[in-house]
């Protein structure tokens, strides 16, 4: 079941003409005979909170990287604080949780910490930075030590400690369990509502659903939908019927709606965005249609629905 | 998209000379808390130095003159240098190679640290663990060996090879842009070991077939060891400054390769 979560949280809606904070401009970016990105444009104003939501080699680390000044687009424009990322007047008030593999084994959480706080002008108090990142109890432990769980929030605690007004979290809660992930949301939600300004990348629907303003789903270097959490689960969040019928499939499939038809063992499985008109008909053509199963797609299918219309549609750009 | 009514002005960076230092400063002290922290690096880039200067300099070649200098002042000056040329490959080849590999150098990048603060502190470090171990051969050479350099030519031992490290901080550097995070240390390995001996670091270039002697000064750790030999008393063939301009020329072109390899990596991705 999917829960209207802005009912929830309260949400604002975010006025849209505040200051552009971050923005990329039909940014293309090839990694060798890899194209990541085609052609992306995404604004991302002040106090808001985007998530880039798209599986896993969607593009959206790219797209991260290429705000943080880390690579350089093949063509298009990227923008931070109106000016190069690579300034460092703009690094100095942005910060950055990224995917690594390994750091440095042998320092204490704490020392960390301490050492990334110094390249700031005004840093939060370690106690503060500890606190927000649920770290007190460990900050004496060397990195190598924590558990993986524990080694993203010491990330997360370094792309805070700064007190940087813009934020760019790369699947910040990976390897985190849901305590420490609901743990991770709520201080996510508090810095934004300090007003800080945050870029977040998922492949969790729910995540993007729970935290973002605005969600953009990358798709194979390409921006395939972008809306509100509600707009884009409109679109995502199909519904799976499951039902036993003497039609054959190909009727089925040929009722308005229906987006996929698969047999599984005596019942059909049929995949469509809303259920209602589809039961309307499958009642209608089959008066003895039985074992009526109404469920809601998991992300794959929803993925699978988004992409497939983007597929469908001719490229715009 | 609509489109921005407000812009932002784009600061000066605005950071005081002292707090570049004391970020200078804390990067070089936390740099040399991991690397004392790392007993694979501490103890073997000091251990082995000091272990086979007290085996073939002290214990076995007792009394034994080398090139007109005792062996126990020979192998300080080359032993020093091998010594030197193993806490800088180690500590800039592996260390940066894992780093850059394993992505922690991107934080690093991403974060408004000054990026010439991670080189400085880095070779900082590596001139610091030089220091120790020359240190340590000296008071081993003085106390047990019998040899007595004196204070002018001790602080030049030391000074020339402090110095000298920083030709093979660069050379770790261009291995560390090059070698990936696991093949890093075999890849040094793999050239430190052979130049050390191709250098006269072990034994000395007078006593290698004569194609190796023909060979040496093409290879840099040649030219730091004899910069030390010569602060121990040993005359060299070519002056002082040949032998700096051979270690400075190596050095750039070091520094070239890194940076080659730095815009390479640029252009790899990391999913």
């Amino acid at each position: 079941m999917v829960v209207a979560m802005d009912d929830i949280l309260g949400r604002p809606r975010k006025n849209r003409t505040a200051a552009l904070v971050a923005r990329l401009e039909r940014v293309s970016k090839n990694y060798r005979k890899v194209r990541a990105l085609r052609e992306v444009s995404l604004d991302v104003h002040a106090g808001e909170i985007v998530a880039a939501l798209g599986p896993n080699g969607a593009g959206k680390t790219t797209a991260v990287r290429l705000l943080l000044g880390l690579g350089t687009a093949n063509t298009g424009r990227v923008s931070v604080f109106g000016g190069d990322p690579r300034n460092p007047a703009n690094r100095l008030r942005t910060g950055a949780m990224l995917q690594v593999a390994r750091v440095p084994e042998t320092l204490r959480v704490k020392e960390h910490i301490d050492l990334f706080s110094s390249y700031y002008p005004k840093p939060l108090p370690l106690a503060q930075t500890l606190a927000a990142a649920g770290l007190e109890s460990i900050q004496n432990r060397k990195f190598g030590d924590l558990s993986g769980g524990q080694k993203q929030r010491v990330l997360f605690a370094l792309a805070i400690c700064g007190d940087p007004d813009l934020l760019f979290l790369d699947e910040p809660t990976v390897g985190l369990d849901v305590e420490a992930r609901r743990a991770l949301w709520d201080e996510i939600r508090r810095l934004v509502a300090r007003g800080k300004t945050i870029l977040l990348t998922t492949h969790y629907l729910q995540e993007a659903d729970a935290l973002a303003d605005r969600i953009v789903v990358i798709h194979q270097g390409s921006i395939i939908a972008e809306g509100t959490p509600d707009e884009i689960k409109a679109r995502t969040a199909g519904r799976q019927i499951r039902c036993v019928t003497s039609l054959p499939i190909a009727s089925v499939c040929a009722i308005p709606g229906v987006l996929e038809v698969r047999s599984d063992r005596d019942a059909l499985l049929i995949g469509t965005t809303v259920a209602e008109p589809v039961l309307r008909e499958l009642f209608l053509r089959d008066p003895q249609v039985g074992g009526i199963e109404v469920t809601s797609a998991g992300l794959e299918e929803a993925f699978l629905a988004l992409t497939q219309d983007s597929n469908q549609r001719p490229e715009e750009r | 998209m609509s489109a921005a009514s407000k812009t932002f002005t784009q600061l000066p960076l605005t950071r005081s000379l002292g707090r570049t230092i004391a970020i200078y400063a804390k990067e070089t002290r936390y740099e040399f808390l991991r690397l004392l922290r790392l007993p694979v690096y501490s103890l073997s880039t000091i251990m082995f130095p000091v272990m086979f200067y007290v085996l073939f300099g002290l214990l076995l070649n007792r009394g034994h003159e080398a090139n007109g200098v005792s062996v126990a002042a020979y192998l300080m000056a080359s032993y020093g240098t091998f010594g030197v040329m193993g806490a800088s490959l180690f500590a800039f080849g592996v260390g940066v190679a894992n780093e850059r590999g394993l992505g922690w150098l991107q934080v690093k990048r991403a974060s408004p640290m000054p990026p010439f603060a991670y080189f400085t502190a880095k070779t900082v470090v590596c001139m610091t663990f030089s220091l120790i171990i020359v240190l340590i051969l000296l008071v081993l050479g003085t106390v047990f060996g019998g040899v007595h350099l004196g204070g002018g030519p001790g602080f030049r031992l030391l000074a020339t090879l402090v110095l000298g490290a920083i030709a093979f901080c660069a050379m770790g550097l261009a291995i560390g842009y090059f070698a990936g995070p696991n093949s890093a240390p075999a890849v040094v390995n793999v050239l430190y070991l052979p130049l050390s001996f191709a250098s006269g670091l072990w034994i000395p270039v007078e006593m290698l077939p004569h194609f190796m002697q023909r060979l040496a000064p093409f290879l840099p750790p040649y030219h730091l060891g004899r910069l030390a030999l010569g602060a121990v008393g040993v005359a060299s063939g070519s002056s002082i400054l040949e032998h700096w301009e051979a270690l400075a020329g190596f050095t750039l072109i070091c520094l070239g390769i890194a940076r080659l390899g730095f815009q390479l990596d640029e252009d790899k991705t990391y999913g």
